[in-house]
């Protein structure tokens, strides 16, 4: 009597003699491995190669500078304030005389960590940000051997004056169009540059 | 007699070199097929194409720590990866590599001995080899290797009589000569054997990978049952030397088994190739072009061995020791029925 249609019919299946020679069946499962010669490799050489991710990836956050090179961080903490994770922590300084060049407006980050262990990547401190200072790359946090050194500080999340990170990837169109808004002119440090040119830096 | 000295202990040594580099680089060649069978790119990192990955393999071995079991047989422990090591060396002396070779008008054999036992030797040596397996994992004290070893010995005992059966069948088709030379260079002048033996070479076959411990019969060293087999306890080199005598192995039965059913390094329109460049018997060219068809078999061999291993899973022990005796020892038997009658009817035997 059959209680449910879960049941599994057991197959005691007797072998017949083509089966039972075995060799006709090695060769055919010889022949699928061997066609997995030609195949596409599934797995990329990753440092040198890597593989395309989607437009908005969320990975190694970036602290943007303006178009001089100065810093847009005003450490006004709406990132720390935003975070979900409390990954975010820092430290704000004012900026004295000189120092223009290096920061955007009066008031800056002395330090600024980001505990990439606690980071869950949702980029909301990208969007609390005011200044466009903040922004979540396509870049992949990196391995470490100690649980420190995922604290990353300025050094690592400021881009360098002369590499600058091209985040127009993670700029979707509506965010775009928002930037072009005549008072937020100075946010569109990329503007003109090919938009989704792959994931170079 | 100096110079013969001489010339046999280059021989001995480029053999020895040979056999060694063989079987490492078909360590290698064996990732770098598993990875290519499993849509990987394999080990690239260590030189072009990961070509020195052999050596840092072997560095590895030879600087990590080696352990001998306090409740080991200290003695023994040592003898069997040695053991081992030297019967799959030893192997090497009776094949013939390549032709001769007239250096200042005297006639040199590439072969290191072609004693008349040859085939009786090769097998002698092999059976020879499962003792070091066999001392070594007893002398290990532990039960996973005792059983490795034990699993070891069993079958390739098993394997070896249904492989000496396609052997004599073998012998019989070439005019009943046990020298390896009068073997392959009678399939210089007719067919290989390969046409004349097609079930002996697939019984030869079969019983390679049993007793080179190659999956699908790599039972000793079953992973999933017996931790690491006959080499659990161990480390470092000895490790090494087990490991790497499984390669030599493999290079070694793939060399037998080109020889004995594939000409050896006779193949086909050999002769019209030698007369169209113009080489006489004894040239060193032809002695390269042989030698390079030789490892061209050898190397298809060695592929197919690995080939099998990335296909196939292993057997279960009973499915092994059935296929041993149930299926390959009949039809072993039948096939030298087989061969009696058809060379009685050649007339290549009386009685």
């Amino acid at each position: 009597m059959q209680l449910t249609n879960r049941s599994k019919v057991v197959s005691n299946k007797v072998q017949t003699a083509m089966e039972q020679l075995y060799l006709p069946g090695i060769i055919k499962g010889m022949l699928i491995t061997g066609s997995h010669l030609f195949k596409r490799r599934a797995t990329v050489k990753y440092p040198e190669e890597t593989r395309p991710v989607a437009p908005v990836y969320r990975g190694w956050h970036v602290l943007k500078r303006d178009e001089n090179g100065a810093e847009r961080c005003t450490a006004c903490g709406l990132c720390a304030v935003a975070c979900p994770a409390e990954a975010i922590t820092m430290e704000s300084a004012e900026r004295k005389k000189g120092e223009e060049s290096l920061y955007r407006e009066e008031k800056y980050a002395k330090t600024y960590e980001i505990n990439m262990l606690r980071c869950i990547f949702c980029g909301l401190c990208e969007e609390a940000c005011p200044k466009e200072a903040i922004f979540l790359t396509d870049r992949l946090v990196d391995t470490e051997y100690e649980r420190e050194d995922f604290v990353y500080g300025k050094n690592k999340l400021v881009e360098k004056v002369d590499k600058r990170i091209d985040v127009s990837n993670r700029q979707t169109l509506e965010v775009a169009n928002f930037k072009k808004l005549p008072g937020l002119k100075h946010n569109t440090v990329w503007e003109g540059k090919n938009l989704n040119k792959g994931n170079k830096h | 007699m100096i110079t013969f000295l001489i010339y046999k202990l280059i021989l001995c040594v480029v053999v020895f070199a040979i056999s060694l580099g063989i079987a490492a680089y078909s360590t290698l060649w064996e990732r770098k097929l598993s990875a290519l069978l499993q849509d990987r790119v394999g080990p690239d990192r260590a030189g072009p194409f990961g070509l020195l990955q052999p050596l840092a393999d072997g560095g590895k071995m030879f600087f990590k720590e080696e352990i001998i079991p306090n409740v080991s047989n200290r003695f023994l422990f040592i003898l069997g990866p040695s053991l081992v090591m030297l019967t799959a060396l030893m192997t090497g002396a009776v094949i013939p590599w390549t032709k001769d070779i007239y250096v200042n008008g005297q006639l040199y054999s590439m072969q290191i001995t072609d004693i008349n036992i040859g085939v009786l030797y090769l097998f002698g040596v092999v059976s020879v080899g499962v003792y070091g397996i066999m001392i070594g994992g007893w002398a290990s004290n532990n039960k996973y290797a005792l059983l490795g070893a034990i699993r070891a010995s069993s079958q390739m005992i098993s394997y070896e009589i249904a492989m000496g059966i396609a052997v004599i069948a073998l012998i019989i088709t070439s005019g009943g000569t046990l020298s390896l030379r009068e073997i392959v260079e009678q399939q210089d002048a007719g067919l290989a054997n390969i046409v004349w033996q097609p079930l002996g070479f697939i019984i030869f076959f079969v019983c390679a990978l049993a007793e080179t411990n190659r999956a699908p019969f790599d039972l000793p060293e079953c992973e999933a049952e017996l931790v690491g087999g006959y080499h659990t306890e161990y480390s470092s080199m000895k490790l090494g030397l087990f490991l790497f005598a499984e390669y030599i192995n493999m290079f070694i039965s793939s060399a037998v088994m080109s020889a004995f059913y594939f000409g050896g390094y006779n193949f086909p329109f050999a002769h019209e190739l030698y007369d169209a460049l113009g080489l006489h018997d004894g040239s060193k060219w032809i002695a390269i072009i042989g030698f390079g068809a030789y490892f061209t078999k050898i190397a298809i061999f060695i592929s197919v061995f690995m080939w099998i291993r990335w296909t196939l899973p292993r057997f279960r022990y009973d499915q092994l020791m059935k296929l041993g005796w149930r299926v390959l020892l009949p039809l072993s038997l039948l096939n030298l029925a087989i061969t009696v009658v058809v060379e009685f009817i050649r007339g290549n035997i009386t009685f």
